[in-house]
């Protein structure tokens, strides 16, 4: 489901085979689990790509796993309890000693979306692939931390309002324009291309890796509060 | 002073008449009774659009019927109570299970320009009409509300500076580009062909109106918070 490969000084995650990658409990803790090991084997100079096989990134949470309890309260209990267990990988991304690019060529929905918000970067297909968060069709409402996230990551209100009360499908060119991704690129090999260039670049600014996480987690004091991760002050300067 | 018609799925405020649609504790109590039918007779597929007629949408408070109290206290009092009178209608507009439109032919200043921000959506004419706070310039602080409302609608926060501390008159294009309005056209009846068409093409979404009504509190939680809305999850996917 994911695997994790180092290629010089870059991790990458990848979301593998042609399927939805919906996020249920077993890939959220492989997910966790392969995050500790980035964490673990981080150096300066380290920077982490999560990419995805296929037509999607992530299409989100698993619906189907939450259908398969049954009852309407079973199906209620399986969201909620997808909805608390990603929060830890939140918590990862937002802890990791190092920067962060989510190198989409597929379409990031729902939880998808949020992985790829997850991230420092976005880099995004131009040709396929749309941005959407399909609670507001499906008729769920929005986790809190899941408003952080977007408060924090997206500073047009405007931009926010059509992403989650409008559902809007965004594609590249309309998310670069509005501050969603960083950059669009066309066709798949270009992605993955300018992905790794922006890795390398980031990886050679050599940053301490626990300062760029705490300044990080202050950038997003709100989700980091949320989801429950505490700051740090590092006060010796390297001269 | 306010008549509300339903056409189709369409529910359609207007401030009549061509006054300045001052609000004074009389008509907002209209408008909350109003807004009372609408909630109670909102099914799917449903929308609001507020309009006016004349040069105004709406000119803020009634300062006449402050300043026939009499007294400085009196005045202050007066205004006072239209201050937290307008809170109910705000959270009136924020728990509202369809989406909302204002359609602002004329002018909208001060507690008008906050009638009209409440709104999901606004388009606004280009040729003919401001926004304006125009506390700055009479000599009024602006109510906690008020503050949140702004800072969670409008993310740009040199607009908000420009339109609270220097108290600018917005026209339409301007409105539009910082992301204040949705849209702006020529004439007052593109501005209202338009609102009909946005309305219509966002109740085709058929949202469900409680799971709406959630996550535009979500959006602007802080305003939620001050005017007195919880929230509530709902975690039962359509599928």
């Amino acid at each position: 489901m994911c695997t994790l490969e180092k290629r010089g000084n870059l991790f990458f995650l990848t979301l593998t085979g042609d399927g939805q990658h919906r996020i249920n409990p077993n890939i959220i803790g492989e997910l966790l689990t392969l995050l500790s090991q980035v964490k673990a084997q981080a150096t300066v100079g380290s920077a982490l790509i999560t990419q995805g096989q296929g037509k999607f990134f992530s299409n989100g949470f698993d619906l189907d796993w939450a259908q398969a309890a049954g009852s309407k309260q079973g199906v209620s209990e399986r969201m909620l309890h997808m909805v608390e267990s990603f929060k830890p990988l939140v918590a990862a991304f937002l802890s990791l000693p190092m920067p962060t690019v989510a190198s989409l060529t597929g379409h990031a929905a729902a939880a998808g979306f949020v992985l790829a918000l997850c991230h420092d970067y976005i880099v995004m297909r131009r040709d396929r692939g749309v941005l959407y968060m399909s609670e507001v069709d499906i008729g769920l409402t929005m986790p809190d931390y899941f408003n952080a996230l977007f408060r924090e990551k997206i500073g047009d209100a405007s931009a926010r309002r059509d992403i989650l009360l409008r559902g809007v499908k965004m594609k590249a060119d309309e998310a670069v324009k509005r501050g969603v991704v960083q950059a669009a690129y066309d066709g798949e090999a270009e992605v993955r291309a300018a992905s790794v260039r922006m890795a390398e670049e980031l990886g050679k600014r050599k940053w301490n890796g626990e300062v760029y996480a705490e300044i990080r987690k202050g950038l997003f004091s709100q989700l980091s509060a949320i989801v429950g991760l505490g700051l740090k002050t590092i006060a010796t300067p390297k001269l």
